[in-house]
């Protein structure tokens, strides 16, 4: 379990001062993972919000090294890193362990990225990939992305009077990840922190890729208020509109089971993405309907998995 | 000790890649490119080389990691041709800007549509703006020697390097290739230089950031400078290369130029049947010559105007055209590079062999009486013609 006194007396390898909004789910998720990995990493983030807030030259937030290259590109960049830390610890020059981690948003993981992800993958890197999943391409200004929840209002599925929102679900990227048969995959919450922490140290001890999903709430995307980003992560997995869960050896772990579970409305109504579905209950109906089926899929995974 | 071989151009380039031994390739396949790669992969398969082979899913994803590998101060290349450098475009960019000493073996295919796999220029020529050093092989031992040499100019210099092969015609075609010691080489390149090393983690610095209104033009302006300064150091690293490699290479050839009235120019494996048609020509007391442009990028303008000083016409062999309605891309650039020069001959352009249309002696004789035609008629009449067409 890891002590947030002791991640906290640490110091910030990602450091304040970047231009991240108030509130950014994003920032909270660098900060976690880059105390959880240490200062032995190197970072590689796709283009987007995490990358274009933490290094306007001449200013960087990054205490540990970091690289940007594109946008679509992050994990064939980080798998073109840990070939050279290979390669060069091969031939002596490299004694340290260093772990390499790719990040990047559901933009440049879910959609344009997906690619380069499922090849680096699959070619067994030892890699740790974290996607900040806040639900649309938030950079440049709120489009829809393939991770955009049904019914969700964004200014390329604009909710209006014929077409309310998104009208598909989320691709599930967890699940693609885990049809890649790595040694671990997972999805995360920053409101269970500690679970996050755990999860990162786990990623970074397996012997090839990994891959984190971690829910960003985005105050400006989703129309929330920036003080209620850590508890809208809390609601997200009580509603099961996000699950926390890894995958490990071919097992399934449900890690948040809510005691509680709380009316998906709670979550949806405090954003603003959504408001256009108080008049349309059978939207939210179906967006219940569909979380539910998968909550219940992962239970019996879970429980298959473990037989 | 040097030893004769018979080697195709990809073979070439492929027992270049073992002599350098780069600490990574990342590399897609594709046709005419293919082999050198699959014949890299062989070596190190066999252990005959250190390198770390990522093959990756695309093309894109290929120059990502060479991206990626060169910031962390690996020794790095990568083959490709045609639709797949056309793939890494955006990157080529990035490694431009980021100054990353990576080397391609580019094999000059055309670009779709329609699709098609055979020579011609226009997928190098594409990518000529992307800020790297672009060197044209006529035959495979020059794919060879300069594949060597790109690696110590990008190392030197910290600018990309593609080294490039016409399709089919040089990247299949077997000639006499003498290659070099495999320590010769070694002992040439030397350790892999850097820039900058990401995986130094004492030093840790922030790679690709973001860089606006305040800052991205004085960044792209020094790029600029040091691109027009590499020039010098070209020569002084082509001139070192041919002393230590036994070699007589220039940034341009000038073949029969001395006394020459009119001249092709050219880039490529044509210039080895345009040496043979002056040959020819010169039998018949013809005054023609030939000067082969060995680098396209940088453009060495200078040497170019001073080369075509005495020249009263020049014929320029494009195998490639912008879609401009100006013609190709040499056309475009000489013409221009002569535009303020006191003494400039009249030029045309010829676009031949696009999509791997042959191109022979009898062509070549024909631009020679046009070439007369169009200087004596003090250029009147079409600038660009289109040749080796089917009527």
């Amino acid at each position: 379990m890891a002590n947030i006194k002791d991640l906290a007396s640490k110091g910030n390898l990602f450091t304040p001062g970047h231009r991240a909004c108030a509130g950014c789910g994003g920032t909270i998720i660098l900060r976690l993972l880059s105390a959880a990995a240490g200062e032995n990493s190197v970072f590689v983030g796709a283009t987007g919000c995490m990358e274009v807030v933490s290094t306007i030259y001449p200013y960087t937030s990054w205490k540990i090294p970091f690289m940007h290259n594109a946008f679509e590109n992050s994990a064939a960049t980080a798998s073109g890193i840990e070939s050279a830390y290979r390669a060069l610890k091969k031939r002596g020059k490299i004694n340290k362990d260093i772990n390499i981690i790719a990040f990047g948003g559901d933009g440049g993981t879910y959609d344009i990225g997906l690619q380069s992800l499922s090849g680096a993958m699959e070619r067994g890197h030892k890699l740790l990939y974290v996607c900040y999943d806040n639900g649309a391409y938030m950079n440049t200004g709120i489009q829809r992305s393939s991770a955009t929840p049904f019914g969700a209002n964004t200014t390329t599925s604009p909710a209006g009077k014929e077409i309310k929102g998104k009208m598909q679900h989320r691709k599930d990227l967890t699940e693609i990840m885990i049809a890649h048969n790595i040694p671990y995959v997972a999805q995360a919450s920053i409101f269970y922190w500690n679970d996050f922490v755990e999860k990162v140290k786990k990623a970074l001890k397996v012997d090839g890729p990994s891959f984190i999903d971690v829910l960003s709430p985005c105050p400006l995307g989703w129309g929330s208020e920036p003080s209620a980003s850590v508890e809208l992560s809390q609601l997200a997995v009580s509603t099961h509109f996000w699950n926390v869960f890894e995958y490990e050896n071919g097992k399934y772990k449900v890690n948040v089971k809510p005691k509680e579970e709380k009316p998906l409305e709670e979550f949806l109504f405090k954003q603003q993405r959504f408001k256009h579905l108080k008049n349309n209950p059978e939207l939210v109906e179906e967006l219940r309907r569909y979380l539910n089926e998968k909550y219940q899929s992962l239970l019996k995974k879970e429980e298959c998995s473990n037989r | 000790m040097s030893k004769i071989v018979a080697k195709t151009g990809n073979e070439a380039m492929a027992e270049a890649m073992r002599q350098i031994n780069p600490d990574v390739v990342a590399a897609y396949p594709i046709t005419p490119a293919t082999e050198i790669v699959q014949i890299f992969s062989s070596f190190v398969s066999n252990g005959e080389v250190d390198t770390v082979f990522v093959p990756t899913e695309s093309e894109h994803s290929a120059i990502s990691a060479c991206v990626g590998a060169a910031a962390a101060g690996a020794r790095v290349m990568t083959g490709t041709s045609s639709q797949g450098l056309a793939l890494m475009h955006e990157i080529l960019f990035i490694a431009g800007g980021l100054r990353l000493p990576i080397v391609i073996c580019e094999v000059n295919r055309a670009l779709s549509a329609p699709i098609n796999i055979h020579c011609d220029h226009s997928d190098t020529m594409a990518s000529r703006d992307a800020g790297w050093i672009q060197i044209f092989s006529e035959d495979p031992q020059e794919a060879y020697d300069q594949t060597i040499l790109a690696m110590k100019l990008s190392e030197q210099l910290f600018i990309p390097s593609m080294v490039t092969t016409d399709g089919f015609i040089i990247s299949h075609a077997m000639q006499r290739v003498e290659m070099y010691d495999d320590r010769e080489v070694k002992e040439y390149l030397g350790e892999p230089k850097s820039p900058y090393n990401l995986l130094d983690l004492d030093n840790p610095i922030t790679v690709g950031p973001l860089a606006l209104q305040d800052y991205y033009m004085e960044i792209k302006v020094q790029q600029a400078n040091f691109i027009k300064e590499s020039k010098s150091k070209i020569k002084e690293i082509l001139n070192d290369f041919n002393k230590k490699m036994k070699r007589d290479y220039s940034v341009v050839e000038k073949y029969m130029m001395d006394d020459a009235e009119f001249c092709f120019v050219a880039l490529g494996s044509t210039a080895g049947t345009l040496r043979y048609t002056v040959d020819k020509l010169r039998k018949e007391g013809k005054k023609v010559g030939l000067l082969k442009v060995r680098f396209y990028r940088p453009f060495f303008e200078e040497d170019i105007v001073e080369a075509l000083k005495n020249i009263k016409g020049c014929a320029i062999f494009d195998r490639s055209d912008m879609f401009a309605g100006t013609g190709g891309h040499l056309f475009n650039d000489i013409k221009s590079a002569l535009y303020n020069s006191s003494s400039r001959p009249f030029v045309r352009d010829y676009v031949y062999g696009l999509g791997g249309r042959d191109i022979d002696v009898e062509d070549i004789e024909n631009v020679y009486n046009d070439i007369k035609d169009f200087t004596e008629n003090h250029g009147k009449g079409e600038s660009v013609k289109y040749i080796t067409v089917r009527e």
